[in-house]
């Protein structure tokens, strides 16, 4: 086998295995929280007696391992349960169905933010490297600074003020549906994905360009400018194609914040996002839901992990030509 | 192009006036190159020899224009075939590097970019340039590898850096070079990393290319007997000044300088013989792996090192020299044979040893920057071992510390030193003290020299020999320098990919007969005769 082949499906069964032990923090965890769903949807006033009628109902008086192991089992075979929400009623909601069109609409905010940001930030971390100490350079620094140092709900409500309220070029609330066109999806969440990319374009941006330069003191990319080549091709075919690996660490991090850090974004545009339903979940105790959200953002991050590894297996030529 | 029309050789090619290069260090410009004149005629060939700091990688780019990122031309002129470099915009310079002016580095394997392959870097300037079509290119660059005798040259080139040897490279990287028949051609101390067997070939190639398209050199190199193969004229460079200029057969006949007669001191030390009896260390049959068994790098060897001398161990890298010092000192465990020190088996690894054993057999480093904690004083890195081994204390601590600093002629004031406020050669005493410290009765000296210039060498080597008159202390001295072998050893050592290929004196070692091997690796050493190279490769082909 191919060395690189191998050293992938290493990585791979690593990411499975790390994810069965998230699965097991992420359950445990859930268990020390006080209070629980029956408690929380009866009230106060509940008799010992009904909540354990309540628990019962829900399995919750089976020990702890069993329901472990029933979930996980399911889980990997793609049935997350049933929401507690619900379970007391007549019809019962799979936890897959009320998490899909929220995980489609988080995907779909997060993959229109990705791809302006990774792109734009290559772009610009590139040309600072390139123009490094330039007038250019310090503006885009200084821009990308105080994007970093501004909180995200203060750079969203800043949009919202200039591009909603004063401008009304797009919507301040992001409400979406199932029955929202594409174009019209689009069209809502311009400002969410722009808050979320601006947020992620600086650290992205800066990482290019320092691991760039990084490079720049290597023997081999003297010897390039002692051959005559020119600026741009020093810095694109002699550096750029060494710096991948740090680069694919860094997007890759700043995707899964896509996905698993939005919370606040969605909060700010009423956007109907994963993060905010998990928020819920959490405060009204609807287990299932929250191990599943949990997981789905577990799994995203390993992924993408996984993802920037790959890429520096395959972008490091002792790996990819062995001798 | 234009210069074909006046190849001329005769006409000056590199005329360089009063060059004065400041370098920054501590936020301060200071003169590194300090009012050099240079002329370098066509198809003519100029040796710059120094130390290490003398400048010549400074001047050597400088006959390109070029000034390192942290250094800055601040007067003289250079002038290239009528151009002014100093002068001349970024562009035009640009515009000359890799086709008219063209480099190649000390280490190939640092100055090939990794992501590409060779041969596409072979031909960026041709292409880039637009002096050749890729077809075109490629086929010249083929034609190149087969003349600087390259194996496989139609398909060497499709391979990538990491993915042949080093003398490989610095053969491909020549090519590069010689890729747009430039005027001039800058080797910056090409061969110093590779091994003796690989420099010949390597500078056999370089001086018949060179010839072949009568190519203007500057070859910079530290090794006299190496630049008195490739040079018509050798200048001596010291603290940026020149010492003194001459050609080449002049130069080795009569230096007019002192400080040019002691940068071959070293090859004058010589040791006189002895040998005893009384063995302190028995290695036998050991055999080592690294990886769990999956490569064997010492094979059966067996050494037996006498007390009070000085064994040398040579052979090129990777012969296992260093991989026999980690079996002694129990860091690799050998899987077969046997290691007794006075007698005594040794326990294979570390964590088994006494520490009277431990006291009994100390090492020492080739680079002491490594080797000593930069966050410590002399103090602290010669009294930690006087504490642990002899539980010596406070003020008895303190004045074996001031004895040891004097048996390696340093003064007391180093005692509150850091290595960082240090020279290359004292940071290597206070290594040698450390050792001392222990109060050993064997020292394994991997590489000491290496890294340190001619006269610095020569003064260690000196006082350790002289520190083996008054402790009677054994060493056991690895290197791949001949030269220092001849000046320090009583025994030799001979491996050979991790076998033993000959041990005895000095003396029978050292002169025939020799086992192919041996005669391989002396044969190859640069002697100073400017003939050496020439005569030998001619004995190599008559004898094919
Ligand atoms: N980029 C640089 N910036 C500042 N000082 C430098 C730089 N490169 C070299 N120097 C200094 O210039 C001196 C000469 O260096 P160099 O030309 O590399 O010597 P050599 O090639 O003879 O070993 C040294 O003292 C070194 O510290
Ligand atoms: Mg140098």
């Amino acid at each position: 086998m191919h060395p690189v082949l191998k050293t992938v499906l290493q990585r791979l069964g690593l990411g499975v295995l790390t994810l069965f032990a998230v699965s097991i923090i992420i359950f445990s965890s859930l268990q020390m929280l006080p209070g629980g769903y029956a408690q929380n949807i009866l009230g106060q006033g509940a008799t010992p007696e009904t909540v354990k009628n309540f628990n019962h109902e829900l399995g919750l008086d089976r020990p702890a391992y069993v329901r472990y192991v029933e979930w996980i089992g399911n889980a990997v075979q793609g049935d997350f349960g049933n929401s507690y929400s619900g379970t007391t009623g007549t019809i019962k909601r799979s936890v897959s169905a009320i998490i899909a069109p929220r995980l489609y609409n988080t995907f779909f905010l997060a993959a229109m933010a990705a791809v302006v940001a990774v792109p734009l930030s290559l772009l610009l971390g590139v040309l600072a490297a390139l123009y490094r100490n330039s007038w250019y350079d310090r503006i885009v620094n200084s821009i990308t600074l105080t994007t970093i140092a501004m909180p995200e709900f203060f750079i969203a409500y800043l949009l919202m003020f200039f591009f909603a309220v004063k401008h009304r070029w797009f919507y301040s609330l992001s409400t979406v549906s199932e029955s929202t066109s594409f174009w019209e999806h689009v069209n809502r969440a311009t400002l969410p994905a722009l808050t979320m990319t601006l947020v992620i374009i600086a650290h992205m941006m800066r990482m290019t360009r320092a691991s760039i330069i990084n490079l720049l003191a290597s023997p081999y990319i003297e010897m390039a400018q002692l051959k005559g080549v020119s600026k741009s091709q020093v810095i694109l075919r002699h550096a750029l194609p060494n710096a991948w690996a740090p680069i694919a660490t860094v997007i890759a991090f700043n995707l899964a914040y896509l996905v698993v850090g939005v919370v606040v974004v969605e909060v700010v545009y009423v956007y109907p996002g994963i993060g905010q339903m998990m928020v819920d979940a959490v405060s009204s105790r609807d287990m299932p839901v929250v191990q599943a959200c949990a997981l789905i953002f577990a799994a995203t991050y390993i992924l993408l992990n996984l993802l920037a590894d790959i890429v520096s297996i395959t972008t490091n030529p002792r790996l990819l030509h062995p001798k | 192009m234009a210069s074909d029309i006046k190849r001329v050789k005769g006409d000056v090619l590199l005329e360089i006036k009063n060059l004065v290069i400041d370098g920054k260090s501590d936020d301060e410009w200071k003169p590194i190159i300090r009012g050099i004149d240079l002329t370098l005629k066509r198809g003519e060939v100029l040796g710059l020899i120094g130390e290490s700091g003398a400048g010549k990688s400074t001047l050597g780019l400088a006959g390109m224009g070029y000034a390192r990122p942290g250094c800055r031309i601040t007067s003289g002129t250079i002038n290239f075939d009528g151009i002014d470099l100093v002068a001349a915009s970024e562009e035009t310079r640009r515009g000359l590097w890799g086709s008219r002016i063209a480099y190649v580095a000390q280490s190939a394997a640092a100055s090939f970019n990794p992501a590409h392959h060779i041969i596409d870097q072979t031909i960026e300037t041709a292409v880039g340039h637009n002096i050749m079509t890729r077809e075109k290119a490629e086929a010249d660059a083929r034609d190149l590898y087969k003349r600087l005798q390259l194996p496989n040259p139609d398909t060497i080139g499709l391979r990538f850096p990491h993915q042949v040897s080093g003398g490989q490279l610095q053969r491909a990287m020549t090519a590069m070079a010689m890729s747009c028949r430039p005027d001039l051609i800058i080797f910056d101390e090409p061969t110093t990393a590779l091994d003796v067997t690989t420099q010949v070939e390597v500078l056999a190639a370089m001086r018949n290319i060179v010839e072949q398209f009568n190519t203007a050199a500057i070859y910079i190199t530290h090794d006299l007997a190496v630049v008195a193969q490739m040079a018509h004229r050798i200048m001596v460079l010291r603290y940026g000044n020149l010492v003194e200029e001459a050609p080449t057969r002049e130069m080795l006949k009569q230096p007019t300088q002192e400080y040019t007669k002691s940068l071959w001191a070293v090859r004058k030390l010589q040791k006189p013989e002895t040998t005893s009896d009384d063995i302190i260390l028995n290695i036998d049959g050991v055999d080592a792996t690294y990886g769990g068994g999956t490569s064997k790098v010492l094979d059966n060897v067996t050494v037996k090192i006498p007390r009070g001398t000085t064994v040398a161990v040579v052979g090129e890298s990777g012969s296992g020299k260093s991989t026999l010092a980690r079996a002694i000192t129990g860091l690799l465990p050998p899987s077969k044979g046997t290691i007794s020190f006075n007698g005594k088996a040794l326990p294979a690894a570390l964590a088994n040893r006494d520490r009277d054993t431990l006291r009994r057999i100390q090492m020492i480093y080739q680079s002491a920057d490594t080797a000593l904690n930069p966050r410590q004083t002399v103090r602290d890195i010669i009294g930690r071992p006087l504490e642990f081994y002899l539980g010596l204390k406070g003020a008895a601590n303190d004045r074996r510390v001031v004895q040891l600093l004097e048996n390696i002629e340093l003064n007391e004031s180093y005692i509150d030193r850091y290595p960082g406020e240090m020279s290359g050669g004292q940071k290597q005493r206070i290594s040698i003290a450390r050792a001392l410290a222990a109060e050993p009765e064997l020292i394994i000296c991997d590489e000491v020299t290496s890294a340190l210039d001619q006269i610095v060498q020569e003064e260690i080597l000196q006082l350790l020999m002289k520190l083996q008159k008054e402790t009677n202390v054994t060493y056991l001295f690895i290197t791949h320098d001949i030269a220092t072998v001849r000046a320090i050893s009583d025994e030799i050592v001979v491996m050979h990919r991790g076998k033993v290929v000959q041990q005895g004196l000095k003396s029978k070692v050292l002169n025939p007969p020799y086992p192919a091997y041996t005669e391989l690796l002396l044969s190859s050493v640069p002697q100073m005769d400017p003939d050496w190279l020439t005569g030998l490769l001619a004995k190599r082909s008559a004898k094919v």
